[in-house]
């Protein structure tokens, strides 16, 4: 099936088993659950302020609470009904922050929201109303890094982005929600990266798609026809081709210099998802208050794709797709390979929540560790060009000045490494707090300058 | 021969008296004045190199105390006062003697008070787990129970107790470095004054969550109830966001404190039994501290 003529990134790399079993599974809606949890961190940067106290009866897409700073996302309510309270609650950072808290009753909408399912083609508004209305809207990257997209539509002063790449690629396994929107809502996406282009002023778009996804490819392919500027990119399937860098890499063949933005290659990336997300809030003037969430696993009686409510809890997602499976040994968000397991299953779902994987406990246990044989695979799979056996040691002795200098910044994060190790080793799990300890080292001596 | 002898020994002479001399001016040239105090003081310190003092090596401890004006800000807590004074000494200068510490764990939730909810399996690194979530526990303050802290000990002061699952001082040996302070992500070990017979008054628990949230993940959380801050008659404890804290300054070791925690969140360690036992339930309540005292390893051999 897998065909070579295609194109992606050349270092590193894994082809993890695909998974994909709810691809063929169309998005269905489900209705709001009685009570909903709005986690106040839902988007990388500072925690938004609430505007609304306890008490306050809401409709639908009214604004909730407010980002703050730079870099900081609006919340809007998902359901109409009565904030309760406004407290600490568990979400999937694996601890408890501060949430809003609103009990279901209705579904009555903001009036200046279009709910119509037509499609509304005319873009009106200038490259600045644009990019206003995403940052009203709330709208964060939607594959998993929750970056307030507001910021990314933004060209910072001297540089220049000549190219948009939009982010179809899904590489994860299992994960299937950005396959069915872009078969299901492709005219809508078309406008979406016409928006997007418009507030980047670039000419060109390109949506990457790997090629295992091959009804989205020729649907999509058949609508960028149409629209000028605007083409697709197959791409072969690797992992972790939906990385930025890589897709960067993959499609245009250049390199994001380490510790910089895809902007300084002129490039800006945003996933469909995003995309879909722009379109709705400059077209149709709704916030980003549901999402599609992928809802699967080998032993789910029926793997599925849902549009859910923010702040829906997981269990609600579980009881729709036919409950929790006996073997179950971990709750995902997320895939397998970057997804983080969550011990609690109230926890909602939010901005950034692109799947919930269930895996059987057979499957999910962790392997010993044994000692580092020096194969250099861990090297050989990593997309970045690092040196994994080589950074865990650095973390897991404390040597952060050592791991800054072997480049701990510059990992990703996509678990190739831990994936591959023969021996089983902890690789990202040291490397990752190796990152953490050197951004916090990072920092400090930023503020001391 | 005797000529080729005489020529050798005067060719060699020549050469070793011009590279003594080329030596000398080089020597001169290039000499680096250390102050000769730096290794009296670096003699007269543990050697532990420990970073307790807060400079790499003790070697750096002693420039630094060379170097400053006055000693008012420098302590080796491996030595003590009487390094301090000997460092003192040498450097002619004054020293206030400090109060000798002692690291103590702010954590009473052993497997039997603080039920383990589920099953963490990944790296045996406190950093690491608490960077994740909130641990097989609920409670997102208490100990982890992976040991940075022992691993980080370097006096042999510190060791996990495989039955509760939380790690132990051992006070004879703790000199108060900090590294497992350091070690510790959830500041949960904190040095505190070091008091005769190495008795022990302090809150068991560093948990901000309010009293009856706390209570449902540990038995013996402190519950921020205010009942100790009313029982202080020496204004030592205080509260933070229903947390109380004992102020090991102004603590008179009195144990009113604890005769009125309800959750025995408070530690008496290393002190004699109780007399007056007039209520059973204040007996089950001693009882019960003095049990859960099993987090000190002197209280044993002082009962």
């Amino acid at each position: 099936m897998q065909n070579t003529k295609y194109r992606t990134f050349p270092r590193g790399g894994i082809h993890p088993p695909e998974w994909k079993l709810s691809a063929g599974e169309p998005i269905k809606e489900i209705s709001a659950p009685a009570r909903v949890i709005i986690p106040l961190t839902q988007h990388l940067g500072a925690p938004a302020v609430p505007v609304v106290e306890r008490g306050t009866a809401v409709v639908t897409g009214q604004l909730l609470a407010q980002g703050q700073g730079f870099v900081s996302a609006n919340i809007h309510t998902p359901v109409s009904g009565k904030v309760i309270k406004i407290d600490a609650a568990i979400d999937a950072s694996g601890y408890k922050r501060t949430a809003i808290i609103i009990d279901v009753d209705g579904d009555e909408w903001d009036s200046t929201i279009d709910r119509s399912p037509s499609l509304n083609k005319n873009i009106r508004d200038s490259r600045e109303e644009i990019i206003r209305k995403v940052q009203d809207a709330g709208i964060v990257g939607m594959g998993g890094a929750t970056f307030p997209t507001h910021v990314k539509l933004r060209v910072p002063k001297g540089k220049k982005a000549d190219m948009l790449i939009i982010n179809g690629v899904e590489c994860e396994p299992f994960l299937t929600a950005d396959h069915r929107l872009m078969l299901e809502k492709g005219n809508e996406l078309m406008i979406g990266v016409r928006l997007i282009m418009k507030a980047l002023e670039v000419k060109n778009a390109v949506i990457g798609i790997e090629e295992n996804k091959d009804d989205a490819i020729e649907y999509l392919s058949g609508l960028a026809e149409k629209q000028p500027g605007i083409s697709v990119q197959t791409l072969k399937v690797k992992y972790p081709q939906g990385g930025e860098k890589q897709l960067i890499k993959a499609v245009t063949g250049r390199e994001v210099p380490g510790g910089g933005l895809p902007v300084d290659v002129g490039v800006v990336v945003h996933n469909v998802g995003t995309t879909f997300a722009v379109y709705e809030a400059v077209q149709k003037n709704k916030p980003l208050i549901e999402r599609i969430v992928t809802v699967t696993g080998r032993s789910l009686s029926t793997p599925s794709n849902f549009l859910v409510r923010i702040g829906t809890p997981v269990s609600k997602l579980i009881d729709a797709a036919g409950g929790l499976p006996e073997d179950t040994g971990k709750v995902v968000l997320g895939g397998p390979m970057m997804g983080k397991a969550i011990n609690n299953l109230d926890i909602p779902v939010t901005k950034g929540t692109s799947g919930v994987l269930f895996l059987p406990a057979d499957e999910s246990h962790r392997e010993k560790a044994d000692p580092c044989i020096r194969c250099s695979k861990c090297i050989s799979v990593c997309p970045m060009g690092l040196e994994p056996y080589l950074l865990m040691p650095l973390a897991e002795y404390k040597l952060w000045d050592k791991a800054e200098k072997e480049k701990v910044m510059d990992c990703i994060e996509c678990g190739s490494c831990s994936y591959t190790c023969p021996a089983h080793r902890p690789l990202l799990d040291y490397i990752r707090l190796g990152k953490m300890q050197v951004g916090q080292l990072i920092r400090k001596r930023k503020q001391t300058v | 021969m005797s000529q080729v002898v005489l020529y050798t020994i005067i060719t060699l002479s020549t050469v070793g008296v011009v590279s003594a001399i080329i030596l000398y001016f080089t020597a001169q040239k290039f000499k680096v004045y250390e102050d000769p105090r730096i290794d009296q003081v670096d003699e007269a310190l543990p050697h532990a190199n420990c970073g307790g003092c807060g400079f790499p090596g003790c070697r750096s401890f002693a420039e630094a105390c060379v170097k400053a004006e006055t000693l008012d800000d420098l302590f080796c807590p491996v030595g003590g006062n009487e390094t301090m004074a000997g460092v003192a000494h040498i450097l002619g200068k004054e020293v206030v003697e400090a109060e000798p510490r002692v690291a103590v764990v702010r954590c009473q939730g052993s497997f039997e008070y603080r039920p383990r909810t589920n099953h963490y399996e990944g790296v045996s690194s406190c950093a690491v787990e608490h960077s994740l979530y909130t641990g097989d526990t609920d409670c997102p303050y208490g100990c982890l129970g992976q040991g940075d802290c022992v691993e980080a000990c370097a006096f042999d002061a510190m060791y996990m107790d495989e039955e509760t699952g939380l790690p132990v001082i051992i006070d004879a040996k703790c000199v108060a470095c900090g590294a497992c302070v350091e070690a510790c992500p959830r500041d949960i070990i904190e040095l505190r004054k070091r008091n005769k017979k190495d008795r022990k008054i302090f809150v068991s628990c560093v948990n901000h969550d309010k009293g009856g949230i706390a209570k449902q993940y540990c038995s013996v959380a402190c519950i921020g109830c205010t009942k100790c801050v009313k029982e202080c008659r020496y204004d030592a404890i205080s509260m933070d966001t229903y947390l109380a804290f004992i102020d090991s300054d102004k603590c008179v070791l009195c144990r009113k404190c604890v005769t009125v925690c309800p959750t025995v969140s408070i530690l008496e360690i290393n002190f004699p039994p109780r007399r007056i036992k007039t209520e059973a339930v204040a007996a089950e309540k001693t009882s019960l501290t003095r049990e859960s005292g099993k987090i000190s390893d002197n209280s044993d051999s002082l009962k």
